[in-house]
């Protein structure tokens, strides 16, 4: 327990020590917030409160899905077998990373939903707060799988195939405009992703109807998710680097 | 301190580590040598429980590899040969959280960060990145990491290389008082016979993946007829070279 906040403190202060690069994680779905929110406020397709929390899955999604490219130094460097010679548990070791990451992402999402709201954003606070924990819970899966596939894909692959797998499910999940505009056949092909229903279920607390059926499917989706998520980047970061 | 008998370890195809025993006492500073790709390297990563062997058995500081991993790693101190610092974040950070990784508290750390630092000449270079450390430093700082939790055996690979002269022969004099002083066990790589010859008590020849050789260097220089290390490297070495290529 102990050896978990001692890592997850030094991760934490790695990467505050450089601001810029937690503004910058979040950079694309600032973007779509600045840019593109107006446009979409005025389409007629919804309002900030159907946006905002697509723009959190995406930055959950995006962000989580890229976390695994740190790893591949510590492992170029030795740093990572340095850190499994220790008496620390891998379990350990991936969490106070992952860990790490859903503070970060914590914040970064924080200051897109203050930004949100200045802009227009008028959901209710107890909903945006269970949105928030839904994304949290959700990215930790998203990391946890990050790292795993950064120890097993070869180091310059992992960007480009990690955004390949991504960004589709991020399209797929109506994260920027809602599945409800969407064909048929792309409404049930959205409907095969996790993410689908994370976004339903977020916009759906961001609109204050906390027992609908949309938070319960995401909510269960979210776990089971995580726990898959988890139990993966658990069994790879336990498998030696042979 | 460790007892091996029939490691081996195969990559694929490829058979780096055909079934060796190894036998290393407490208070010893054994040399482990060989040529390149002769399988040093990955045995000692299963010796210090990074590498699962292809099969053999091992107890390494009292403890077994397989059943016992975690007792074996909360004993030994491993400097790998390409370093373990990275480049980009402050050496003393670093060590600071790997002494609290096994269990330390923070000024106990601290502590113990500041005397290693010291004794291995990098005082004042604890805000230092390891890119600005020039490759002695870097070296030193890495036999630093291995050294935090005062480890009862020590495995070094290839700690000397890239070092010059004078660094090299100052590194020698901290392996020996970590003997002299602490008690330590070492277990080295190097591709220096000189060096083995001045500073090991007994060495060991992997070629090919197998032991060629083992004993004093006195012994091994007397059994070839030879003056030097490195004649009997060569001379042991060479001949599995021709062996090998006769086969
Ligand atoms: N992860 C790996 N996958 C495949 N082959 C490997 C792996 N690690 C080592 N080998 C092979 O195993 C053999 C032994 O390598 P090893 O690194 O143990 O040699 P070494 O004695 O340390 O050499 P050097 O003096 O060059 O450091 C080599 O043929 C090497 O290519
Ligand atoms: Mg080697």
């Amino acid at each position: 327990m102990s050896a978990l906040a001692t890592l997850t403190g030094h991760y934490l202060r790695g990467t505050f020590k450089s601001r810029f690069a937690v503004v910058f994680g979040a950079v694309q779905p600032l973007l779509y917030l600045v840019l593109f929110g107006p446009l979409f406020d005025r389409s007629g397709v919804g309002s900030w409160d159907t946006l905002v929390p697509g723009l959190l899955m995406q930055l959950g999604l995006v962000s989580s899905g890229l976390v695994g490219f740190g790893i591949v130094f510590d492992q170029r460097f030795g740093v990572l077998e340095r850190l499994r010679v220790t008496p620390v548990s891998r379990v350990t070791l991936l969490l106070g990373r992952v860990l790490k990451d859903s503070v970060v992402l914590l914040v970064q999402a924080v200051g897109i939903t203050v930004i949100g709201y200045a802009l227009g954003l008028r959901a209710p606070l107890a909903g945006v707060l269970l949105g928030l924990l839904l994304v949290t819970v959700l990215s930790i899966g998203m990391a946890a799988l990050s790292y795993a596939a950064a120890l097993t894909i070869r180091q310059e692959l992992f960007p480009a195939l990690m955004s390949t797998v991504v960004i589709p499910l991020m399209l797929l999940s109506g994260a920027l405009l809602p599945m409800s505009l969407a064909p048929t056949w792309l409404d049930v092909v959205s409907r095969l992703t996790p993410f689908r229903y994370a976004v339903e279920a977020l916009r759906a607390l961001f609109a204050g109807s906390y027992a609908s059926p949309a938070v319960l499917w995401g909510v269960v989706v979210s776990l089971v998710f995580v726990v898959v998520g988890m139990a993966v980047g658990t069994m790879r970061f336990q498998k030696e680097n042979a | 301190m460790i007892h091996a008998r029939g490691l081996t370890k195969t990559f694929g195809t490829v058979e780096a580590v055909r079934g060796i025993d190894i036998d290393v006492s407490a208070g010893e500073i054994v040399g482990f040598l060989g040529p390149n790709g002769a399988g040093k390297t990955t045995t000692l990563r299963m010796l210090t429980t990074l590498l699962r062997p292809t099969s053999g058995t091992a107890t390494v500081a009292g403890h077994d590899l397989f059943a016992d991993p975690m007792g074996v790693r909360r004993r030994i101190g491993y400097v790998a040969q390409g370093g373990m610092i990275g480049p980009i974040t402050e050496i003393g950070e670093e060590m600071e959280l790997q002494a609290r990784l096994y269990g330390m508290r923070r000024p106990e750390a601290r502590e113990r960060v500041a005397d290693l630092l010291a004794e291995f000449e990098l005082a004042g270079l604890e805000r230092r990145t390891a890119a600005t450390l020039s490759g002695g430093q870097k070296r030193r700082a890495d036999i630093v990491m291995g050294l935090l939790h005062r480890p009862g055996l020590l495995f070094l690979d290839e700690p000397t290389t890239g070092l010059d002269p004078q660094s090299r022969a100052n590194l020698w004099e901290h392996v020996r008082r970590l003997r002299d002083r602490d008690g330590v066990t070492v277990f080295l790589t190097t591709h220096y016979l000189e060096e083995a010859d001045a500073l090991c008590d007994r060495v060991l020849i992997i070629d090919h993946g197998r032991i060629v050789a083992s004993g004093t260097p006195a012994e091994l220089k007397a059994a070839e007829g030879a003056a030097t290390l490195d004649e009997v490297f060569l001379a042991l070495t060479g001949r599995a070279l021709r062996e090998g290529a006769a086969a």
